[in-house]
């Protein structure tokens, strides 16, 4: 699987959605994924990938992680996994 | 200052999923203490203790459920349901807002620590599941209480070893009393069996590795157990005026604190609590039919324990009736006065008082009438619920038949 497709299974997962319900435009508000949620997200997808992501739930927004939508995590993630060691 | 009755009661333990499993198992003096399953267990010198067998979370909470709620918190919920539907009660508008619940636990959610310490220390990991604190958290079963239930006033968590449930159902009781509130949902839990839980109690050398024989000459410790209790506690006119079915009637408590040794138990610390209970409830010592014990099994507690009733009885101690049915259960730490005040309302409600299984041979220093082994119909008014913690922190409550 891509990483993609294996973060659009963990969002679906903490959705409660089919994979192909979760398309790139979705943001988390439209999937109904509320801050805990999203907090057990991040967490879940560090497991998949062994890597660390840069989200502070303090202010997401402050975060050198961009959430607002589907791509935008997708793309972070596929950068974190590029510049693994 | 009002009356306050009992509407409703839940538990989960080693007896059984619900109350009437629980009071038949009582009533047959079945013994819930077996083989411990659990991971590690053969490294434990430790191996037996009252487990909850058979119950299957996975299918009555959701992932995300499952995520939140440790085990003492899926023992209370589960409790508190029975408790609620059995009481009728229905959480709304002024009710809801003026209505809390108070709960004790000793550990609070003590497999999560173990789960998440085995994680980082043994396997190395570096990163633990997001919800490790709401999950641990001594409060979190009362929370989620609250939230299942739409309780939204007064609500706590009371931790005070092995008297957290009595202590909670104190203040419950107290808030119900003084107008406070009209209905608090108040009792405890507790979910120590597993690697980390167990070895921390075989430190204290005080465990038994065969039975909890309590006030037997041949005891040899306590054994530990799991669980929770659950009561509606509720003011005796809105109980009434609602045609609900009454329990029974909680009259009096006390508090008191031995101020001596941070485990040994004092005589008068648990002799002035169960006085104090009776003097808050009106009653002369007479009165009391049943006394759910303390009795842990242990050297210590039970002489002490029957040393203490005694003096505040006199000759009135070798009419009554005195069991510990942790020889069943086991002891469920903060948990185990909720489970245990089930018994006393089997006695007054039921007129069937709970033996004290494994009673083998009689001490000359627990001469009282321990009902061994076997049940026993007997009408009972009043009864006391003992508890005597670690840390010298005794509550004993006072109960009676309505």
């Amino acid at each position: 699987m891509s990483i993609s497709d294996r973060v659009i299974a963990i969002i679906a997962e903490q959705a409660v959605l089919e994979p192909s319900d979760v398309t790139p435009e979705s943001t988390l508000e439209d999937l109904g994924i509320d801050s805990l949620g999203l907090v057990e997200s991040i967490f879940a997808i560090e497991e998949e990938f062994d890597i660390s992501v840069p989200f502070n739930a303090n202010e997401p927004s402050a975060s050198d992680f961009d959430i607002s939508n589907v791509a935008k995590i997708i793309a972070g993630i596929e950068k974190l996994v590029s510049e693994k060691v | 200052m009002k009356r306050v009755v009992i509407t409703g009661a839940g538990t989960i333990n080693s007896l059984g999923h619900s109350v009437p499993d629980t009071l038949e198992a009582m009533r047959e003096g079945r013994c819930g203490i077996s083989e411990l399953e659990f991971r590690d267990v053969d490294r434990l010198a430790i191996k037996i203790g009252g487990q909850v067998r058979g119950f299957e979370a996975e299918g009555r909470f959701n992932r995300q459920q499952m995520s939140l709620y440790d085990r003492f918190t899926q023992f209370t919920l589960t409790a508190a349901k029975e408790a609620i539907d059995q009481s009728g009660i229905e959480f709304h508008g002024e009710l809801a807002a003026r209505s809390g619940v108070v709960l004790g636990t000793a550990g609070g959610g003590v497999s999560t620590w173990d789960d998440n310490y085995r994680s980082v220390y043994e396997d190395g990991k570096n990163r633990v599941h997001p919800f490790v604190v709401p999950k641990l958290m001594n409060n979190a079963a009362a929370s989620h209480v609250s939230m299942e239930h739409n309780l939204k006033g007064p609500s706590f968590t009371v931790s005070t070893a092995c008297a957290s449930s009595n202590h909670a159902m104190a203040q419950a009781f107290q808030m119900v009393r003084s107008g406070a509130a009209p209905t608090m949902l108040t009792g405890g839990s507790e979910s120590m069996l597993c690697f980390g839980g167990v070895k921390a109690w075989e430190g204290l050398r005080v465990m038994s590795k065969d039975a909890c024989r309590p006030f037997s000459a041949n005891r040899n410790g306590m054994v530990q157990g799991e669980g929770a209790g659950v009561f509606v506690f509720e003011e005796y006119e809105h109980a009434r005026a609602r045609g609900a079915d009454i329990l029974c009637e909680v009259v009096g408590f006390a508090m008191s604190s031995d101020a001596s040794d941070i485990v040994m138990p004092s005589k008068q610390g648990a002799a002035r609590a169960m006085s104090g209970a009776l003097s808050d409830a009106r009653l002369s010592a007479d009165k009391v039919g049943y006394i759910n014990a303390h009795g842990t099994g242990t050297a210590a507690n039970d002489k002490t324990e029957c040393a203490a009733v005694a003096d505040v009885f006199g000759p009135h101690a070798d009419e009554l009736m005195i069991s510990s049915t942790k020889s069943m259960h086991g002891h469920l730490i903060g948990g185990t006065g909720a489970v245990e005040l089930l018994a006393c309302i089997m006695a007054l409600r039921d007129g069937v008082i709970a033996p004290t299984i494994g009673y083998e041979e009689p001490d000359p220093e627990c001469a009282l009438d321990v009902v061994p082994n076997e049940a026993r119909e007997a009408k009972v008014d009043v009864a006391l619920s003992n508890a005597f913690a670690f840390g010298g922190l005794n509550a004993v409550l006072a109960l009676k038949r309505v």
